[in-house]
Order: structure tokens, then sequence, then C-alpha cells
């Protein structure tokens, strides 16, 4: 029993660092289908943001809250970039896009060694953030709980613009039925456009909140993809509430595990935990129902 | 007004409509009838820009649209109908509707609240699904939504397919209040009896060619059928 809470909050650290991963995938695999493997390198991008933006503003307090909104902006607009340049032109051809998005991919890296150098780089963490609260008899680092609060906050945030704003509704209706929303007056074009935006500006916050739980270096994009894409999968395309379930559910087995076992064989279990799940229900936890395909 | 001269569409290396007139004036209804198979389809979404025009133009208002995109249409005032009562259906019918009221911006609220009063039945229905509207309902919706763009033109395919014979009677009175409100209406209908009541004009399409054109009116149910059975 004492062992029980701390590996649930683990998990659901782990969790949390998997959800802001996974969710800005969420909107551009779940709900575009685009394979984009350079997600993680937005994530890398938005890192390295939070580094630049301490290098000019020594205050950490200051720097990792004006990081949040520049990392958004920086993986934002390489996603935008990415989007208008390749992907744009391959939209009925997913294979074609993961083959490329992995060539972006490894450019980026590369791009990051040129920059900043191969080996990892530091930032560090404000007061605020630093040493750890007690919580129900643990002893809980503050940096966990701040990414938690991060990553509640990104999915509050998410669902309420595809909720209610007009974009919102623009991203549903293309997502569901491209030509009727092109001759609904919606320009799907834009929307697609709008769409990768916001879901790389979601994995440049990721990055910058990574940073705050070790080192960051140009391969940093790389660890988390496949966790990514795996939320996703497993959490259901094209749903939100799945993707966030799946990447608790996930956080917590893999903490489980580890504590159980070691941290590789851990792995191998979730892998095959997963590969189970997803030969008995391969639409995904949370699977999209209606009365009709229209 | 809505003009298609000499439009030939296809698929891939098959062509389905070859070299096609059609006008659709301001208040006047203009029923494009035939079997299934004939091109009636691929003429619309060609006209709507969902499929590309091989040669030929499309005009609204005298302004050549042949190359612009769906949605740049619309806002010349082109509002396209699909068959099969399409709707997005995880949206509800509100949402339906206010999709295309943010795209269309000045006096869309008005228009919401015009075509609600066309379908009053939708006023009920507005926070469900769309999904889970009935198929009726789901056309009405898709109706509304075409006239919230504010058009000038509506392209409508087979309106009163495969819904409740209630619900059809209410569709038919619709589109013939619009017409008389002024809207130009380019109809695909199946129901032979209705669409040539309504329409002014008729063309028959038959094998992507018209093969026969004339004045609507309900009497001209014969000929029409006639030219329609060759």
């Amino acid at each position: 029993m004492d062992a029980l809470l701390p590996q649930l909050f683990a998990g659901l650290s782990l969790g949390s660092v998997l959800l802001l991963a996974a969710l800005g995938l969420a909107l551009t695999f779940g709900q575009m289908g685009v394979i984009n493997m350079a997600h993680g390198e937005f994530m890398m991008a938005g890192a390295y943001t939070a580094f630049v933006v301490q290098q000019l503003l020594p205050d950490a307090g200051v720097s990792l809250l004006v990081s949040l909104p520049l990392g958004f902006l920086v993986g934002g607009l390489l996603g935008l970039l990415l989007e208008v340049t390749l992907i744009s032109r391959m939209y009925r051809r997913p294979l074609d896009t993961l083959l490329v998005t992995f060539g972006v991919s490894l450019v980026l890296q590369q791009a990051a060694r040129d920059v900043f150098g191969a080996p990892n780089v530091d930032v560090r963490a404000p007061a605020w953030l630093s040493g750890a609260v007690p919580l129900l008899g643990m002893d809980v680092p503050r940096t966990r709980l701040f990414i938690l609060a991060l990553a509640v906050a990104a999915v509050l945030a998410l669902s309420m613009v595809l909720k209610v704003t007009p974009l919102g509704r623009r991203i549903r209706a293309t997502v569901q039925n491209r030509d009727l929303a092109e001759t609904s007056g919606v320009s799907t074009r834009a929307t697609d456009r709008l769409t990768f935006f916001v879901g790389s500006g979601i994995a440049g916050v990721a990055g910058v909140a990574l940073t705050l739980l070790g080192s960051i270096g140009p391969t940093l994009g790389t660890a988390y993809v496949v966790d990514a894409f795996l939320v996703v999968v497993v959490g259901g395309i094209g749903q939100l509430k799945g993707a966030v379930l799946a990447a608790v559910g996930l956080g917590i087995l893999q903490a489980g595990f580890e504590y159980s076992t070691t941290a590789s064989l851990a792995k191998v279990l979730l892998f095959v935990v997963i590969v189970a799940f997803l030969q008995l229900r391969p639409q995904g936890l949370v699977s999209v129902r209606t009365r009709s395909l229209a | 007004m809505l003009q298609l001269c000499g439009v030939h569409v296809g698929y891939g290396r098959t062509e389905v409509v070859h070299g096609v007139d059609v006008e659709v004036p301001a208040g006047q209804v203009v029923a494009v009838l035939g079997h299934n198979g004939a091109g009636k389809t691929t003429l619309l979404r060609a006209a709507v820009g969902l499929l590309p025009v091989r040669s030929g133009a499309v005009l609204v208002d005298g302004d050549d649209v042949t190359r612009a995109r769906p949605h740049q249409r619309v806002r010349r005032g082109l509002a396209y109908v699909p068959q099969g009562q399409q709707s997005f259906g995880q949206l509800t019918a509100r949402e339906n509707l206010q999709l295309v009221a943010d795209a269309a911006g000045s006096g869309a609220a008005r228009r919401v609240d015009e075509a609600l009063d066309l379908f009053p039945a939708l006023r009920e229905v507005l926070g469900r699904r769309a999904g889970l509207l009935s198929g009726g309902q789901r056309q009405q919706l898709a109706i509304a939504r075409a006239l919230v763009t504010g058009p000038r033109v509506m392209v409508l395919d087979e309106p009163t397919e495969g819904i409740q014979p209630s619900v059809v009677a209410e569709i038919e009175d619709a589109v013939v209040q619009l017409a008389a409100a002024g809207l130009g209406v380019l109809l695909v209908e199946q129901h032979v009896g209705f669409a040539l009541a309504a329409a002014a004009r008729y063309h028959v399409l038959e094998s992507g060619r018209v093969t026969a054109s004339g004045a609507g009116g309900a009497e001209q149910q014969d000929v029409v059928r006639a030219a329609m059975a060759l």
C-alpha cells in the first residue's frame, strides 16, 4: 500500500508528459490523419526556445513564462511551414508523408546540432518550482505538479477551442466531411493550416515543459514521438478524451511495470499490452459513433 | 444567375458529361432530369467546384468561376445541397448553421432566423447532434445551411430522395417559395411530376448530353416521360 500511491503519482506524472507530447498529435494525426514524424522535433524546437529565452532573460521564472507562449509560436510556425511546403502536397499519400516528415525530422535534428552543438544543454527551473511539496504523505516534486497542471490546462484549452470557437467548428466540420465543409463556404485549406499550426504549437509547449525534467538535446523528440503516436492510436482516432485516457493509462502502466521490473522490460511489457489491446479493440478506447456516416 | 457553358466533366480517363449548356436565371427553377448514371450529379459537382471542368465555363452572375475553389463560389452566391441529406453528424444542428454563418459574414444571423422560419421543425432539434436527426430533418438542415450562405443560386441534388412523404411536401413547398422570392434553383430530381410543376425550364440528360429541353409545367409530363424513355 505504501508503494502504491507514489507509483500512481509517478504514473500520473508520466502520463501528463505523454499527454502533452500526444495532444498536438491527436489533432494533426488523430483529426487530420497526417503522420508527422517531425512532431517530436517541434517539441525539441520548443525546448531550445526555452534555452534561448533563458540566455536572454536570466530570471528563470520570467523566462519560463515567456517561453511557454513563445514555444507555442515557434512549434506552430515550424508546423505551418511544413504543412504549406510539403504536407499539403501529399494529403492523399500517407506513406509519402511518413517518409518526407521523417526526413524533415533528421534535418531538424542536424540543424539543432549545428546551431546549439551536439552535447545536451540545461535550462534552469525557476526557484518556485524547485524542491518538493508534501502531499498525501509523499514528497512530490513541484516541477511534476507544474507539468501535470500544464497538461490539464492544455487539454481544457484545446477542448474549449474545438467546442466553442468558430475555428473549432471549422476543424470538426472539415475533419468529418471535407467536401461538405468546402461547399458550406469553409476554406478547408486555411483550416488545415490553422489546425496544423495549433497542433504543432502544442508540441512546442510540451518541449518547453520537458526542459523542467532534465537536460535537452537535438534528439529529444525521438524519445517521445513513438510514445505520442501510441497514445493517439490507443486512445482512438479523432477523440481528445481518448488521448487523455490513453496517456494516463499508459503512464500508470509503464510506471507500474518499471517499479516491478526494469525500465527496458517495462517498455517491452507495455508494448505487449498495447498490441494485445489493439487486437481486441482496433478502434482504440474511444470511437466515434453516429447514426449515419454523414 | 448561374450559367454552365459547354461543360465537359470526367473522372480519370472517362469523360461523363460531354458539353452541357444550362442557364439558371434568378427566380426560376431549372430542372435537370434523367436516369441514374446519366451524369446529373457529376454536372452539379462540377458546377459547384468539387470536380474540375475539363473544358467549358461556369459563370455566376457573369463572372467566370471555372477555376474558383468551392468555398469561393459559395461567396459568389452559389449554394449547394448535395445528395443524401448530408450534414456534419458530430456537430449539433445549431453548430451546423453557425459554421456556415461564421464564414458567411454580415446578415448571416438574420438568414439563420429566416431559414428556421422556413423549416420551423428544426427549431425543436437545434441542440441535437445532426447525425441523430431523421433523414427529413437532416435534409431541411442541409437546405437551411445553404440558405445561410446568402445564395443567389442554389444547386439541389435530389432533395426529396429517401425522405418520409410528410416532409417531401414541405421541402417541395420551400423550393417553390424560395424561387418565388428571387432565388435561382438548379434542381436534379427523380420525382418528375414535382420537378416539372416547379420548373420554368427542363433539360433531359442522357449519357452526359442534353437530349431534350423545353419549358416546364405539369402538362409537360407526357412529353418528358417520352423523351426519357428513349
